[in-house]
């Protein structure tokens, strides 16, 4: 294996760690630390913790690419092959059935469309074929739907087992860590009455172990969504797509942060003509119907990839800078939002006592703006963050769906509905590929909503307008 | 009033300048006129005659800024900058990249947009409205605690979605309307039935959620509280004087998407087949028609500017304590 470190995957890192810091910095501060406790202590929000912290498990072992090795006869120097994978990939690669012909159904053992079949008696017929890996293992078509309902039951039992354990480890660590029985935490949690919701976390924890030991047990013998028009696995896709929503509603906030934060605080604080031009540069920005801005900036992208094709050394880099690209353009397009609340919110603290207070003891502008300024804002930057997350999740589709979007290469669920919703008009109709986006999109987008208010309740309930 | 209105008409001048500024840095400066002759033309096999052809028919032969071989005012005015941009102006577009004028096509074209956006915000405010104010109605009730989690997850459901699903539902199954097409005067209302009602549909979970917000914020004023106490029926108070007073800010910000609605939607457009402006817009993405895209990303900032304008008078309408000066 060597390692490939694309443009977003560092990114992508670079924001866990700073999300880290931030974290380990935030529980070391008790006005830091309560909101987000808040946040916790409501079941659907924690519940959409558990859930986006899921997916975000998924984009993180999806952003740990390599060459895989090649297996040489030789034996004495290894090769690399050109190809760039993930860790999911290698997980899934050895779970998931293997590559069909064509379309099929979810769970279904025959191709979608007919083919000219040889039977027993040699007669030639036109008849649905039996797929190459999914359901091969059985011996009587007829087995079917009893392998299935056997092999759900096991999966559920070996999720329960394995939730079983996870709860068993993290009761432990929460009795050494607050020093309490064992027997009395088990007890607070059954009850509900601990201050964080507990209780639901580890609920939602049981149902994501349950689904991840169904899918363990299903995935290698049966496509459990389905599979496309070349006969690729729809979960597959679906659960790699997933980085790239992640990385859409998270990395445009990273990248227009520093902008946003610099522009905003210096133009409320200083005034005067840094007031007047930073105003000027965001509402000319902002008046660009952000479709349209996407669109110009998406079609000088295309000219200049076409233009330098030969700069890039593989299909996975040139679709990777099309994603950060994106995220530039998108951040452009929303950064003026949280830079004009910036603004307005930094023009209120300038009047106040401390500042001046601050000032009277001969601190520079920008020790004044770094120590008194930047963490009194910092709330609306943290709600803003969260609440742009499900928009831009969803901008995605729409533009993949208008070819704006991340290369059509690239796994997305807005490439995976751009693909599908032609075969509505087939009949009978393939609706598993539309179904799968439509789930793991719905999901996502739910939790991130629900996380996004309960946040901006947290941090500052009178904030409405930054809807 | 109209010293204000004269003031801030200038100052949209500069901002249409600074967006035709950066569209001009984004088509010409990123790109040179030669890249996207290359693109036009195929991209491999093309020969400096033919580069010079398709650049010369439509215009880009000529220098980005300054032309030293002409002389007096011409050195500036024929110019790419001059030709392209400084036109736009005065809503002279030019012609597109396939030669044909631009500014007939969008005059054409914003009408079946029009008829898709305005009944999609008349309906769907109306709507939306109605809803919220019964859900306000019924604030801190399990019924409230559903609408919110159903507008959340409403929210939730990308518009894709919404259309997909109706165009199934109502053209597939129910064979009420036909998919996607369109037709002129009366006969276009059959193909428009649909785009409006997932339009409204679609928009239905935040439109309710965030004008709860605004009338329970309503309610909470003193206004209400004195209204209450001097012996008027809930439905009066909330008829009357919590609607009038939450429709502030929901018509005023409702008047800043006015002029925009020209513009028409993207998405639905193209999947409902309506020739209107978004779907202008999507044809010339995809056809790579530069001309198009630069047209209508200033059409879009000058509608945009004029929405703003206009909510501003707007507010010193429905708000007499606000005076423009």
């Amino acid at each position: 294996m060597s390692f490939v470190f694309l443009i977003t995957d560092v990114l992508l890192f670079l924001l866990i760690a700073i999300l880290l810091v931030y974290g380990i910095y935030a529980l070391r501060h008790e006005h830091l630390f309560r909101p987000w406790k808040q946040v916790v202590s409501k079941p659907f929000s924690m519940c959409a913790v558990v859930v986006l912290s899921f997916y975000f498990l998924i984009a993180i072992l999806d952003s740990v690419h390599f060459h895989p090795t090649i297996e040489s006869s030789s034996g004495e120097d290894v090769q690399h092959s050109a190809r760039i994978t993930s860790v999911l990939d290698l997980v899934l690669g050895s779970i998931i059935a293997g590559t069909e012909k064509t379309y099929s159904a979810p769970f279904s053992i025959y191709a979608f469309t007919k083919e000219t079949l040889v039977n027993e008696d040699g007669y030639m017929v036109r008849d649905y074929p039996r797929l190459r890996h999914a359901g091969s293992h059985l011996p009587e078509p007829a087995s079917r739907l009893d392998d299935i309902l056997n092999r759900s039951v096991v999966g559920v039992g070996k999720g329960i087992i394995g939730w079983i354990f996870f709860c068993a480890i993290i009761i432990f660590m929460m009795s050494r860590i607050q020093k309490l029985a064992i027997r009395g935490i088990v007890k607070k949690i059954i009850r509900g009455q601990s201050s964080v919701s507990w209780r639901t976390f580890f609920l939602s924890l049981g149902i994501i172990c349950v689904l991840v030991g169904m899918g363990l047990q299903l995935c290698p013998h049966y496509h459990v969504l389905g599979t496309d028009q070349v006969g690729n696995d729809i979960l597959y896709q679906a659960l790699k797509s997933a980085r790239t929503g992640l990385i859409i509603g998270t990395l445009t906030t990273l990248v227009m942060l520093p902008f946003a934060v610099i522009f905003g605080v210096s133009a409320g604080y200083f005034g005067g003509w840094v007031d007047d031009s930073i105003q000027y540069m965001y509402t000319t920005l902002s008046s660009i119907p952000s479709v349209l801005l996407i669109a110009a900036s998406a079609l000088m992208l295309d000219v200049y990839l076409a233009n330098n094709s030969e700069t890039f050394v593989s299909v996975t880099a040139r679709a990777d800078l099309r994603l950060l690209c994106l995220c530039l353009i998108l951040g452009v397009t929303t950064w003026t939002g949280l830079c004009r609340y910036l603004r307005a919110e930094t023009l209120k603290l300038r009047e106040s006592a401390y500042i001046d207070a601050s000032r009277a003891f001969g601190a520079v502008p920008w020790t004044t703006i770094w120590k008194h300024v930047v963490p009194n804002v910092m709330h609306i930057v943290t709600i803003s963050m969260v609440l742009d997350f499900s928009g831009l999740v969803l901008a995605e589709a729409a533009l993949s769906y208008l070819n704006i979007g991340v290369d059509p290469s690239m796994e997305s669920w807005g490439n995976m509905i751009n693909g599908a919703r032609l075969e509505l008009a087939r009949e009978p109709i393939v609706w598993w590929s539309l179904f799968a986006a439509f789930i793991f999109m719905f999901i996502l987008v739910l939790a991130a909503n629900i996380f996004a208010d309960a946040v901006r309740d947290a941090f500052d309930p009178r904030l409405r307008e930054l809807n | 009033m109209s010293d204000y209105l004269l003031r801030r008409l200038l100052y949209a001048f500069p901002i249409l300048l600074g967006v035709n500024i950066i569209t001009f840095f984004l088509f010409f400066v990123v790109n040179s006129p030669d890249d996207m002759a290359r693109i036009h033309l195929g991209n491999k096999y093309v020969t400096t005659d033919a580069i010079e052809k398709w650049k010369g028919d439509r215009g880009y032969d000529r220098p980005l800024f300054y032309n030293s071989e002409k002389y007096g005012r011409d050195k500036l005015l024929d110019t790419i900058f001059y030709a392209k941009t400084v036109k736009l102006f005065v809503f002279d577009f030019g012609q597109s990249d396939s030669g044909r004028d631009i500014g007939y096509d969008i005059s054409q074209r914003m009408w079946p947009s029009l008829m898709i956006t305005l009944p999609i915000l008349i309906l769907g405010l109306f709507l939306t409205i109605s809803l919220a104010l019964a859900v306000a109605f019924f604030r801190a009730t399990y019924l409230d605690t559903f609408a919110v989690i159903m507008c959340v997850c409403m929210m939730s459901i990308s518009g894709l979605f919404y259309i997909i699903g109706g165009q199934y539902l109502f053209s597939k199954l129910l064979k009420i309307v036909p998919i996607s097409g369109f037709d002129d005067g009366f006969l276009a209302i059959k193909f428009l039935i649909l785009p409006i009602v997932v339009g409204v549909v679609g928009g239905l979970g935040n439109g309710t959620r965030w004008y709860r917000t605004i009338f329970l914020e309503e309610v909470n004023q003193d206004y209400v509280r004195t209204a209450r106490s001097k012996g008027l029926s809930e439905k009066v108070v909330f008829y009357v004087h919590v609607l009038r007073n939450g429709m502030i800010p929901i018509l005023t910000g409702v008047v800043a998407l006015l002029p925009s609605l020209f513009l028409g939607s993207l998405i639905t457009e193209a999947f409902f087949g309506i020739p209107g402006l978004g779907s202008y817009t999507i044809e010339a993405i995809q056809s790579q028609d530069f001309s198009v895209v630069r047209a209508m990303v200033f059409l879009g900032s000058a509608l945009y500017i004029l929405g703003l304008v206009l909510t501003d008078i707007a507010y010193t309408f429905v708000d007499p304590r606000i005076s423009l000066r």
